[in-house]
């Protein structure tokens, strides 16, 4: 603008958070503001840390397990996987077939009900009500059958080591197979009411662009890598479980903007349905849901990593042991952590009406940035 | 005739009373019915929870006026159009020629601007 | 009413005067009371919930009792505020929003003043709301509330122009700035402006939802970004008078567009057995709907979309729609 140079500007510092609709959760940003433009922005975390990692080292191996549930408190199912499966790598347990399946199909129920807050609590922040209570009214199914198999709604508990702590219920399968399919029918109806929306693509198309080059660097996983154009998801890439014996799609986008990541995650919801549905059909008859597990848990000597694919990207546990019955040190890979630490440069020269379509389309949760 | 007019301003002055006197009324009687006792915290300035920092009252970005000018200019030049447009009727052919000159001149403001980049926000 | 205007000035008639405005006052408030719980309620049934069901049958005192707390609810004043400018700014922006009933045509007899310019008075005086919210926000000495006070007032502003550029159309058709005469000459045209002047409804209509700031334009409250921009450091009645001022203005708004395009109180389908003043509420009460079914439907537009919106499309093309207006209107004399 010609006209305002010679007039001077003041930059405001304003915070963002903690006490914010936006911020999901107790978050807080310094953003130095011009006008409505973002010139810095500085993240101040920390608000939620509990000390997972810390606590983790008094706890023997089975009690660490629900403190998982509390990092990632949308996506407890894979977060519990993630604990146990690291564990297992240690021991070399077996892990019968059943309990296996059952295992997929709860982490696939996870991810849809985890993209599904994602898909309404974005639409929120774009200004858009109605999606967010769809969105909810419908994650309340799986939550319910989330809460046959285990007794509770957000906070699982479910997962052990060398198995699951409950067999499913009568007839669990069969109300999991019609949520599905209630759930393909949602998935139309949210790309009906937002996906061809005018004013939701001017707001999303664009903004937030991340490079190929910036996602590695900065070492991007889940969704915010894959919108970049590369094709990486752990579960196609390095198979755990039973992922191999499914056939899915990893969709990918190249642009890597909020479109981009909001295309994505409601691909991914529909790949999800399709791994329950095969899992299903495969699904063992009889059999055990735990395995030859030692009464004291106490993985030999040494350490290990094992990283799995959560909702929000590459989540991964470190266990370091010195063959006792609790953790010598344990520290978790947190990708809301990890894809957080771009969100500087992504906010550089963004207005104040784009910083919260940036930060909702990361997909971050709180307790599992805090740790 | 004189009479109506004074009567219709009557109207206006007496909507003019009622919405004045409805929230300085409403406030006023309200204070008999709630609390007072302002803290310290309580009085603080609000924003997402913590402390301010610093005030608020700063030079402000200097789109928003160019903006606030652009409209007084525009709206200064559409209230000509008011009167042609009622009269029109009356004022026949020529009226018409020189009131498209009058929107070609609006037209060619809003280009200049445009192009000046003026109603870019970014 | 029409008859005491004419009538010389007594004091009979002027307490007659005082006494409908009072009444239309009362009504008013009525509405805003009604408005705000039917939009509860029909944002609840189009997202799959119940709304406010508690207070009363069917939940029907929610506002009710809504309003009785915020009457009892402390009034805070923030340290750092310019008190004197904190306390009037809703009075500011208030009065305005009911002054421009005064000219407000409900039917053929029951109005308020029968001004020559009814139509410039209305677009003159609502123009002054901003002044409250630009107050209320600079008042405040909240960062928030400043962006949403200066976002209020470029919105404001910028969609002032082609509210007042899409209804010259319509003063062109008519020959006069008198609202009672809009109506009348839809009636003896047999056709309602929205269909004579299909562009300038069109205009108008997106131009009227930036003024009252509503979905999709409720950029200067924004909640998810602002978190509600101008009145955020406003408690109790006086944060009353700010929700107030926007629903009387819907009130406003919407009988304005029923006046100017779907032809006032005259009778749908040759049904004039029903009188006139139904007509109006249900013509307005279809307005209030569309706009809280936008309320339910719409994502937030972007403020430099707004503006782009605003100044590149609707002002060209209003300047336009008066171009050909005026130009059919001579070919065809």
């Amino acid at each position: 603008m010609g006209a305002g140079k010679e007039l001077r500007t003041e930059e405001m510092v304003l915070n963002v958070g903690p006490q914010h609709p936006s911020t999901h959760g107790v978050f807080r940003l310094v953003a130095k503001i011009d006008g409505e433009t973002i010139t810095e922005a500085t993240p101040v975390i920390g608000y939620l840390h509990r000390g997972t990692e810390k606590l983790g080292e008094s706890l023997n191996y089975t009690q660490i397990i629900p403190y998982t549930d509390r990092m990632d408190y949308l996506a407890g199912m894979t977060n519990n996987y993630m604990m146990v499966h690291t564990v297992e790598t240690m021991m070399g347990i077996e892990v019968p077939e059943r309990a296996e399946y059952i295992r997929v199909i709860a982490m696939e129920l996870q991810r849809f009900a985890s993209h599904q807050v994602w898909f309404g609590t974005y639409l929120l922040d774009i200004g858009a009500l109605s999606p967010f209570l769809f969105a909810f009214k419908d994650r309340e199914k799986i939550l319910g059958l989330l809460n046959e198999l285990s007794g509770a709604r957000l906070t699982f508990n479910y997962m052990r080591i060398g198995g699951v702590k409950w067999d499913v219920p009568e007839g669990w399968l069969d109300r999991v197979k019609a949520v599905v399919d209630e759930m393909r029918v949602s998935i139309e109806g949210y790309h009906q009411l937002v996906s061809g929306n005018q004013i939701f693509l001017n707001r999303v198309k664009g903004i937030g662009v991340v490079t190929q080059e910036d996602a590695i660097n900065y070492s991007l996983s889940g969704v915010p890598l894959r919108s970049t154009g590369i094709k990486w998801d752990l579960r196609k890439d390095m198979p755990y479980s039973i992922y191999d014996r499914f056939t899915f799609e990893v969709p990918t986008q190249t642009s890597g903007d909020c479109y981009a990541r909001y295309v994505i995650r409601m691909e991914e919801m529909t790949q999800s349905l399709n791994i329950i549905e095969q899992a299903l059909k495969q699904f063992p008859q009889g059999g055990e849901i735990m395995g030859k597990v030692p009464r004291m848990i106490r993985p030999p000597q040494g350490e290990a990593y094992t990283r799995i694919e959560a909702p929000r990207g590459e989540i991964g546990a470190y266990v370091m042991s010195k063959g006792k019955d609790k953790p010598y040190r344990i520290k978790f890979r947190r990708p809301s952590f990890a894809n957080l630490q771009i969100l500087p440069k992504m906010l550089k020269g963004a207005s104040m009406a784009d910083m919260v379509a940036i930060l909702g389309s990361i997909d971050i949760v709180l307790g599992e940035v805090d740790g | 005739m004189a009479a109506l007019y004074a009567n219709n301003y009557l109207i206006v002055a007496i909507f003019l009373f009622l919405g004045i006197l409805l929230p300085v009324g409403a406030l006023t009687f309200g204070r008999l019915l709630r609390p007072h006792n302002p803290t310290t915290v309580k009085r603080e300035t609000y924003e997402s929870g913590l402390e301010p920092f610093g005030s608020s009252w700063v030079q402000f970005n200097v789109k928003y006026y160019i903006f606030a000018i652009m409209f007084v200019i525009f709206d200064v030049e559409t209230i000509f159009l008011y009167p042609w447009a009622v009269a029109y009727d009356q004022l026949g052919l020529f009226a018409l020629v020189e009131m498209l000159i009058f929107i070609a001149l609006l037209v060619i403001g809003l280009i200049y601007a445009w192009k000046k980049k003026v109603l870019e926000w970014n | 009413m029409g008859q005491y205007l004419e009538q010389p000035l007594s004091w009979t008639n002027g307490l007659i005067f005082a006494g409908a405005a009072v009444a239309l006052l009362g009504i008013v408030l009525f509405f805003v009371m009604y408005a705000i719980f039917f939009q509860r309620k029909i944002l609840g049934w189009m997202q799959l919930r119940i709304g406010p069901n508690r207070v009363g049958p069917w939940g029907l005192f929610q506002t009710v009792a809504d309003v009785f707390k915020l009457l009892l609810k402390e009034d805070i004043i923030p340290k750092k505020a310019d008190k004197a400018l904190f306390i009037i700014a809703p009075v500011l922006a208030f009065v305005p929003s009911f002054l421009v009933l005064a000219v407000m045509p409900f039917t053929e007899n029951w109005h308020f003043a029968d001004i020559g310019g009814g139509l410039l008075f209305y677009l003159a005086i609502s123009s002054l709301t901003v002044i409250g919210v630009i107050t209320g926000g600079w008042a405040s000495n909240n960062k928030y509330g400043l962006i949403g006070a200066m976002r209020g007032a470029a919105q404001m502003i910028s969609y002032e122009i082609p509210l007042v550029l899409s209804v010259v159309g319509i003063i062109l058709m008519t020959g006069s700035l008198n609202l009672i005469d809009i109506v009348e000459k839809q009636q003896s045209m047999g056709v309602w402006f929205a269909f004579a002047q299909l562009p300038a409804f069109i205009i108008f209509i997106i131009a009227q939802l930036a003024e009252l700031g509503r979905s999709p334009f409720d950029l200067l409250e924004a909640e998810s970004e602002l978190i509600s921009g101008y009145h955020v450091e406003y408690s109790g009645f006086r944060f009353a008078f700010f929700m107030l001022t926007e629903y009387v203005y819907i009130f406003a708004m919407a009988s304005l567009t029923t006046v100017l395009f779907l032809g006032g109180w005259s009778p749908m389908f040759g049904l004039d057995f029903i009188p006139g003043i139904i007509w109006f509420a249900l013509k307005m009460g279809a307005i209030v709907f569309f706009i809280f079914w936008l309320h339910a439907t719409m994502p937030r537009i972007r403020i430099d979309q707004l503006m782009k919106l605003g100044w590149k499309v609707l002002i060209p093309l209003a300047l336009l729609n008066i171009f050909i207006t005026a130009i059919v209107k001579t070919a065809f004399m």
